[in-house]
C-alpha cells in the first residue's frame, strides 16, 4: 500500500533485507543484541525487563513447569520465526499467508519456513489485505489453522469489516455451529522512530471495542513465542500486535521447547506499595525507565504491570493491585480519547472507588495522526510518565 | 539507498530464474515480468470492451428443448419432477412468509421469485461434501440440501430450535450438517472466506470443492475482487456463482456496471468462466456440474454468471414499484420464468399436468401450515443464550454482565416478556454435529 517498499522506512534497504535474510538462515542464529532505543531515549538492551541471564528463565513460575531446560539466545523476530515454525510442525492444518511472507517477510518474521515446510503452506497473498484476512477466515471456518500476515498494523484497516462483522462474530451468529477459532492475525504496530502516519499506528483499541475477538500484545522474546504459540492455538479469532521496534532490540534467553503462555492474565513485572503503572508491548521499557527515575528520585516504588492480552483483560490483577496501591497509571501510544486506557481506569474507578488516594492518570498519545518530525513529542516518554507518578504522590 | 533498490530491481529476473535477453535477437513479445508474452505492436490503439460472453441455454422461455442430447440424466424424468415439487414448495414458502411479515408475525422476509432453477439447477450438481457460501436468496439450495420447512421456520421464527439461537434476523439460515455456512448481512464478506475455505479443503485432499454465491450488486465490493484474485493465485477450487438479477435493491445493473455484466470479469483474473441463462434449470446445472469438474481437476476457480431477473421485491422492507414497473416485473412472472419452464418441459413429457399440480400445492399448502404453526408456538431461546458464543468460554467480564441482567430481571419481572423465552435449550435442537471438516 506504501510508495516503494514499506520496509525501506526503516532503514532497511531492499538489499540489505536481502543480504539479512541469507545471514540469518537459522531463527536459532546467535545475534548481538542492536542497541535500538525507544523515541525517548530507552536502551532497549539495557532493561532489566529483558531476562539476560539464561539460568534465571525457568525462574518464571509460568515457565517452571518446561522440562527441556534448553534456551536459544533469539530477538522478537526470531521469536516469532521459532514459534511458527513450532505451530507448523504441530498442526498439519496450519498454514501462513500474507505479502511477502513467502521470501521470509519484509521483518524476517518468516525466514526459511517455506523451505522447510513447503510453498503450500507458507505462501504470498496478492497486496489485499481484506482478502488476506477473508481468505484466514474461510480456511479457518473449515477447521485449519490459519496465521494471516498484515505487513503493518497501519494497513490492517481493509481488513477491519472481515475481522469486526466476520470473524468476530462466526460463532455467535450461528449459534455455535461454525466458528473460525483457528485464525491469528499477526501484524507489527507501534512507534519505530520514523515512521510517519502509517507505519507506527497502535490500533489495538479499534479491535477492543469488538466482542468476539482477542488482542494480544507481547513484551519480549520469550514472551512472544508463548503468547503467539497460545494465541495460534486458541480457539477463537486472535489479533496478535507485535511491536516492530522490538524485532531486533529485544534479546532474551528463548526456551527451545513447545511452551504457551495465559491469554486474558496480566504479568506484574515489578512488585511495588505506592502507584500501579500498567502498559503493554514497547511502552513497557519506557515505563520500567519512569519507575526507575521515580525509584531513585522520589523512593517512590511503583508496581509494574505489563497487560499482555488487551482483550478479553485481566481485570482481577489490576484492581488487587490498586486496592493495594491506592494510584494508578495507564499509559500506550496510541492517542488518548478512547484508547484502551480509558476502559481500564472506569473499570478500576467503579471496582476501587473508597481505595483510590488520587485521580487516575492516562498518559497516552495525543489525539492527532502519529506525526513523522515530531515524534518525540507524540510519544508519551518516560518523562510524561514520571510528572505522572509526581502528580499522584503529590495529589 | 536509491541505487541499492536499483540493482536489486535488476536482480529480479534472476531471481524469478529468467535471465534477460538471452539472445541477440529482440524479442517479439513482451519481457516485462507483469506480463510475459504480450506481443508488441506498432499500432496505438486501445482496447474499448470485449464482445459480449454468450449465454448459454438448453431450454428457450416455453420450456421448449434446443439440444435434447444436453438433458441431464440426474435432472431426467422423476428426478425432475421431485426438483419441480421444491421449486413449487420454494414458491408457495416464499409466499406465506411474505404475508407472515405482513401481519408482524416474523420481523423480515426476502423471497427467492424467479430464482429457482439457479439454486436448484446448480445444488443438484453439488454433493453434500461440497461447502456452500452464500448471501441470503438461495433457500432453494438449503432445501435440495434437505433443510426441512420446520428448519426454515425456525429460523425466521428465532425459536428456541433455531440452532443459530435466534440471534440473526431471519433468512440467515445455516446448517453444519448440510455443510452450509451460516448467512451473515455484509455483502460479499463471503467470497474471500469461500477462497479461503477451498484452499484448506484442498490441501486435505478432499474431494470437495466450496460453492460460492452473490449478487451483481456484491460483485461491486471490494471483497470480490480480492476473492477472484486471491482464489486465483492461490490455485483454489471454488466456484464463484453470481446471481445477476438486474436490481441490487432499487439499483440497476447499468449503474452497477458497465463493462460486461459480472462474468467480463473472470478472465482477467485468470479464471474460467461461463455465463448461463439462470432460469434454465439444465443450463444451471451442466455448466456446475463442468465447473466443479474443472475446480477439482485443475485446482483453479471457476466463474458461473446466472443471468435471471428478480421477480419479487428486494426484501419486505422495499416497495419495489418505486422504481420498475409493474408490467415488467408480471412480464418476467408469466413469459419468462423458471418454474413454469420446467412445468412446460413436464407436461410435454407427459410426468405432469393440472391435476397433479393441484394436489401437489394443496398438500405442500398443508405441510407449509402446519409448519408454521409448530414454530410459532415454539418459545424463543432461553435469555442467557445473550451471552454465549461470543467466545469459546464467556469472559469474566461477560459473566458479570450476565449476572447483572439475570438480576434485573429479578427485580423487575413484568417488565420483560420472560414468560416468551425457553428456561433451557431443547433436545432436539439441530445442533452442531461433533466432527471437524477437515
Amino acid at each position: 500500500m506504501s510508495l516503494l517498499s514499506r520496509a525501506q522506512a526503516f532503514g532497511l534497504s531492499s538489499v540489505a533485507r536481502l543480504a539479512a535474510a541469507r545471514s540469518f538462515s537459522s531463527a536459532a542464529a546467535a545475534i548481538t543484541p542492536n542497541p535500538s532505543i525507544t523515541s525517548s531515549g530507552v536502551v532497549i538492551a539495557d532493561s532489566n525487563l529483558l531476562v539476560k541471564d539464561e539460568a534465571a528463565v525457568f525462574d518464571n513460575p509460568e515457565l517452571a513447569h518446561i522440562e527441556n531446560r534448553e534456551t536459544v539466545r533469539l530477538n522478537l523476530f526470531q521469536s516469532v520465526n521459532n514459534a511458527l515454525s513450532t505451530a507448523l510442525e504441530t498442526d498439519e492444518s496450519a498454514i501462513i499467508f500474507g505479502e511477502d511472507v513467502q521470501f521470509g517477510g519484509v521483518f524476517r518474521c518468516t525466514i526459511d519456513l517455506a523451505d522447510k515446510f513447503g510453498k503450500d503452506r507458507v505462501f504470498n497473498t496478492p497486496l489485499c489485505e481484506q482478502g488476506i484476512a477473508g481468505f484466514g477466515i474461510g480456511a479457518a471456518a473449515m477447521g485449519a489453522t490459519a496465521i494471516a500476515e498484515i505487513q503493518f498494523a497501519d494497513y490492517i484497516f481493509p481488513a477491519f469489516d472481515q475481522l469486526v462483522n466476520e470473524a468476530a462474530k462466526y460463532r455467535y451468529r450461528s449459534g455455535g455451529m461454525f466458528d473460525v477459532g483457528g485464525l491469528t492475525v499477526r501484524t507489527p504496530c507501534g512507534a519505530i522512530g520514523h515512521g510517519g502516519h502509517y507505519h507506527s499506528q497502535s490500533p489495538e483499541a479499534f479491535f477492543t471495542h469488538c466482542a468476539g475477538i482477542k488482542v494480544v500484545m507481547p513484551r519480549s522474546p520469550i514472551q512472544t513465542k508463548g503468547l503467539l504459540l497460545a494465541a495460534i492455538r486458541d480457539k477463537n479469532p486472535v489479533v496478535f500486535l507485535e511491536p516492530k521496534l522490538l524485532y531486533r532490540a529485544a534479546v532474551e534467553p528463548v526456551p527451545v521447547a513447545d511452551y504457551e503462555l495465559p491469554l486474558g492474565k496480566a504479568e506484574v513485572l515489578r512488585k511495588g506499595k505506592d502507584v500501579t503503572v500498567v502498559g503493554w508491548g514497547s511502552q513497557m521499557y519506557v515505563l520500567e525507565a519512569a519507575a526507575d527515575m521515580a525509584r531513585e528520585q522520589l523512593g517512590v516504588e511503583v508496581e509494574l504491570i505489563d497487560l499482555r492480552t488487551i482483550s478479553p483483560w485481566d481485570v482481577d490483577t489490576i484492581e488487587a493491585s490498586v486496592n493495594k496501591t491506592g494510584r494508578l497509571i495507564v499509559s500506550h501510544e496510541a492517542p488518548l480519547t478512547s484508547g484502551f486506557a480509558a476502559e481500564i481506569s472506569s473499570t478500576i474507578l467503579e471496582r476501587c472507588f473508597l481505595r483510590l488516594e488520587a485521580p487516575i492518570q492516562r498518559v497516552c498519545g495525543w489525539d492527532t495522526p502519529f506525526p513523522l518530525i515530531f515524534e518525540p513529542y507524540y510519544v508519551p516518554d518516560k518523562l510524561r510518565n514520571f510528572e505522572a507518578i509526581k502528580k499522584v504522590m503529590d495529589f | 539507498m536509491i541505487r541499492a533498490f536499483a540493482q536489486i530491481r535488476s536482480l529480479r529476473p534472476m531471481v524469478a530464474g529468467r535471465a534477460l535477453y538471452s539472445s541477440a535477437a529482440a524479442p517479439a513479445t513482451s519481457q516485462y515480468p507483469g506480463a510475459i508474452g504480450s506481443p508488441y505492436t506498432k499500432d496505438l490503439a486501445f482496447v474499448d470492451g470485449n464482445a459480449p460472453l454468450p449465454t448459454y441455454r438448453v431450454m428457450d422461455r416455453a420450456g421448449k428443448i434446443l439440444d435434447e442430447a444436453q438433458i441431464p440424466a440426474e435432472l431426467a424424468g422423476e428426478n425432475l419432477v421431485s426438483v419441480y415439487k421444491q421449486m413449487v414448495q420454494l414458491n408457495m414458502m416464499d409466499k406465506i412468509l411474505y404475508d407472515a411479515q405482513r401481519q408482524g408475525r416474523i420481523s423480515f422476509y426476502m423471497t427467492n421469485y424467479g430464482e429457482e432453477a439457479s439454486h436448484f439447477g446448480s445444488a443438484a450438481a453439488l454433493t453434500l461434501d461440497d461447502h456452500i457460501f452464500s448471501q441470503y436468496r438461495e433457500a432453494g439450495v438449503l432445501m435440495h440440501r434437505g433443510f426441512t420447512l420446520d428448519d426454515f421456520m425456525n429460523q425466521c421464527y428465532s425459536n428456541a430450535l433455531d440452532p443459530g439461537k435466534g440471534r440473526q434476523m431471519p433468512v440467515h439460515y445455516g446448517s453444519r450438517a448440510l455443510n452450509f455456512q451460516t448467512i451473515s448481512s455484509p455483502l460479499a464478506t463471503q467470497l474471500p472466506q469461500a477462497a479461503g475455505a477451498a484452499y484448506a479443503l484442498k490441501r486435505a485432499g478432499k474431494e470437495s470443492v466450496v460453492m460460492c454465491y452473490f449478487g451483481e450488486g456484491a460483485a461491486s465490493e471490494g471483497d470480490f475482487h480480492a476473492a477472484l484474485n486471491v482464489a486465483s493465485t492461490t490455485n483454489c477450487p471454488v466456484i464463484f456463482f453470481c446471481r445477476n438479477n438486474g436490481f441490487a435493491i432499487s439499483t440497476p445493473s447499468s449503474e452497477q456496471y458497465k463493462g460486461d455484466g459480472i462474468g467480463g470479469r473472470g478472465p482477467a483474473y485468470g479464471i474460467h468462466t461461463i455465463r448461463v441463462d439462470g432460469n434454465d434449470i439444465f443450463a444451471v446445472f451442466n455448466a456446475t456440474k463442468e465447473a466443479r469438474r474443472l475446480a477439482l481437476e485443475k485446482n483453479r476457480p471457476v466463474v458461473i454468471e446466472a443471468m435471471t431477473y428478480r421477480a419479487g421485491h428486494h426484501s419486505t422492507s422495499d416497495d419495489s414499484s418505486a422504481y420498475r414497473p409493474r408490467e415488467e416485473v408480471a412480464d418476467w412472472q408469466t413469459k419468462d420464468n423458471p418454474i413454469t419452464r420446467v412445468r412446460g418441459y413436464l407436461e410435454s413429457m407427459n410426468l405432469w399436468n393440472d391435476e397433479l399440480e393441484v394436489e401437489h400445492q394443496k398438500e405442500t399448502r398443508a405441510k407449509i401450515v402446519d409448519s408454521f404453526a409448530r414454530a410459532e408456538k415454539q418459545p424463543k431461546p432461553p435469555i442467557a443464550e445473550l451471552f454465549t458464543d461470543v467466545y469459546d468460554e464467556p469472559t469474566p467480564l461477560l459473566k458479570a454482565q450476565q449476572k447483572e441482567m439475570l438480576e434485573m430481571l429479578a427485580k423487575y419481572p413484568n417488565a420483560y416478556p420472560v414468560g416468551n423465552y425457553a428456561t433451557e435449550l431443547p433436545d432436539n435442537r439441530h445442533n452442531a454435529v461433533d466432527k471437524k471438516f477437515i
